[in-house]
């Protein structure tokens, strides 16, 4: 119906001469309006995005030293990430915390999506709220609060503790710190990932009902095998926006720290380790390196959890 | 009434969406799902009941229930005047920094979601696809070489080093692409076209006024990235005047923490975060008519 579209169709054989300038000529506008669109963001993109990656990898291979100033060292503030231990317990620890925390997370989300979504919950319509509200509070204020509450002085969870007679729990021991972080991603982030689920949710169509209405089949088994293979795209969006998100902990240890320095360290997440290289430590040519590794390894795991879903959607019949 | 009378009647044009033949309210699901909804309330009613205490009570009553007598008006003074009314700039520094930044961001990402939707010049698919990549790159990776190139400008402790950054949404660019392809019919674009009306004021005049959810999306979500964000302005900004509500508030935590000073610092942190959260919880829930279809839409398509 558009003149592309109409243009692609008919191939060689050409109209009269004067008609194909005018129609080219009405192109060459289309063309340079749409060019005019993207400009302003596609400078703006390769100022704040393209230019500090191309950036940070050009640092990543100098190095700098007190004595004889800045000099070309190729991979080897690389090697050196591969062979410190604390990038690498950072990274094992975001790790843990994927496979650990974003299933619980997701699954949370999933279930309370779908649990609105049933209509067989009162007051629907305000906990779906409840439920987001959080995503509202900015994660350094969820970080203070939650650490309020988990602290022994005034915290209500070691107040109960005591009340009970029990020792309260030290939740900001290293034993404990990371699934105290845990649960404050948890918090902040289950409404959010439920709202997609949910829209998701609502705008399946009606006619794929249909045949499970006839079957009489019941909410579970609807749920599992037409609602959640319907809302797969939006499934997918979450679990891709969980990975980047778990990698670039940064908030929660940053604060944490200041009330328990011992139990996060300095290498608590890549991005802390390379927050505190660059600022404290001031060796922004190995930090410019592990934020690139960071970034490496984020886009992989995404592109690899992509690859998988699109591959598995595929081979179902 | 037959069942599919009912279900045509419900399925007006928000969906009515799921499967539920026979609408019965289960007092399982409804009491699992409230003791749900109280561990997403209960850390932010904490912070409410904590904002109505003196120090004093804060340490020896108990958390989850009020104090001996209510402070909320002194720790609300003292939040407004520590340090000459400090918390005030911070206040508006976030509005404006969120402000500025969301605006930008929601006008950069309408153009070109826009134009990727409707148009296809040479080259546009392999630039939609690399702003789409993008969305994969670890902002946070990036603030230490851009901190960096901004010293190097002379752009560093200033609100730009906050703002520009900011201004980048490629998942707004992807969302507003869904929703033009979806809103805007080609036929009325076809339509103003032959009436002869330029391709900007297309946009303007025949495309932005059926954007609106989708503009509200993006605007909010983009307003809620850079109030909530800590980790740019901690890098990027050093007078104390120039910071965000987040920055402030966790350095005034670490002071209370550490002891410094008085100790009437924990009840004027705790009073300061409840109030920092205020306008962003009264935003979405004014605005959750639109935001909620923005999303919905972004997420089927995604």
């Amino acid at each position: 119906m558009t003149m592309a579209k109409a243009k692609q169709v008919r191939p060689a054989p050409a109209p009269s001469g004067a008609r194909l300038r005018r129609r080219s000529a009405v192109e060459r506008k289309k063309n340079r309006a749409a060019y005019l669109f993207v400009l302003p963001f596609v400078v703006l993109f390769a100022a704040m995005l393209f230019i500090p990656l191309v950036y940070a990898g050009y640092l990543s291979m100098f190095q700098v030293r007190i004595i004889g100033g800045e000099s070309f060292i190729g991979v080897a503030n690389y090697i050196r990430a591969f062979l410190d231990p604390r990038f690498l317990e950072g990274l094992l620890r975001m790790g843990v915390f994927l496979i650990v925390q974003v299933p619980i997370m997701l699954s949370l989300a999933l279930v309370f999506a779908l649990a609105l979504d049933s209509g067989r919950v009162r007051g629907s319509r305000v906990l779906r709220l409840l439920i987001f509200v959080p995503f509202a509070v900015p994660g350094v204020i969820a970080t203070l609060m939650w650490g309020y509450l988990y602290g022994n002085d005034f915290g209500p969870i070691a107040q109960v503790a005591r009340a009970l007679g029990f020792a309260p729990p030290d939740l900001l021991a290293s034993g404990n710190i990371l699934g105290s972080i845990m649960n404050i991603v948890t918090w902040s982030f289950v409404g959010y990932n439920m709202i997609i689920m949910y829209a998701a949710l609502r705008s399946i169509p009606e006619e794929l009902f249909e045949a499970a209405d006839i079957d009489g089949a019941g909410q579970i088994r609807v749920a599992w095998s037409i609602k959640i293979p319907a809302i797969r795209p939006a499934i997918l969006l979450t679990v891709i926006f969980s990975i980047i998100g778990t990698f670039q902990l940064f908030n929660e240890p940053s604060l944490l720290y200041r009330i328990a320095p011992d139990a996060i360290g300095v290498s608590f997440s890549p991005n802390f380790y390379a927050y505190n290289l660059a600022f404290i430590s001031l060796d922004t040519n190995y930090a410019a390196a592990i934020a690139f590794l960071l970034g490496t390894v984020i886009a992989t795991i995404s592109y690899i959890i992509q690859h998988f879903a699109n591959r598995s959607q595929r081979s179902e019949p | 009434m037959t069942s599919t009378q009912v279900k045509s009647v419900a399925a007006n044009p928000p969906h009515r969406g799921g499967y539920s033949s026979e609408r019965r309210r289960s007092n399982l699901l409804t009491a699992l799902m409230w003791l749900a909804g109280a561990y997403f309330v209960l850390p932010i009613a904490w912070l409410a009941i904590a904002s109505t205490k003196d120090n004093e009570d804060l340490f020896t009553t108990f958390g989850l229930w009020f104090g001996t007598k209510n402070s909320l008006w002194e720790n609300l003074v003292s939040v407004f005047t520590v340090r000459d009314g400090l918390y005030l700039r911070w206040l508006v520094n976030t509005i404006l920094y969120a402000g500025v930044s969301a605006f930008g961001a929601v006008l950069l990402a309408t153009m070109a979601g826009y134009a990727f939707a409707k148009y296809n010049p040479p080259g546009f698919k392999l630039l939609f696809s690399i702003v789409i990549g993008a969305i994969m790159i670890p902002l946070t990776a990036l603030a230490i070489p851009t901190y960096l190139l901004f010293s190097g400008l002379g752009l560093t402790n200033t609100p730009l080093a906050v703002i520009l950054p900011s201004l980048v949404s490629p998942f707004g660019v992807y969302l507003m692409r869904v929703y033009s392809a979806d809103a805007i019919p080609d036929s009325l674009i076809e339509a103003a076209r032959v009436d002869g009306a330029g391709e900007f004021r297309i946009f303007w005049q025949v495309g932005l006024r059926m954007l609106g959810p989708g503009i509200a999306t993006v605007f909010l979500f983009a307003t809620v990235s850079t109030w909530n964000n800590y980790f740019l302005p901690l890098i990027m900004l050093n007078s104390s005047e120039l910071y965000p509500l987040t920055v402030g508030l966790a350095q005034q935590q670490a002071a209370s923490a550490a002891g410094g000073g008085s100790q009437a610092l924990f009840s004027t942190v705790i009073t300061g975060s409840l109030v920092s959260i205020i306008p962003l919880i009264v935003a979405f829930l004014v605005l959750q008519r639109y935001w909620q279809s923005g999303l919905a839409t972004g997420g089927v398509k995604g």
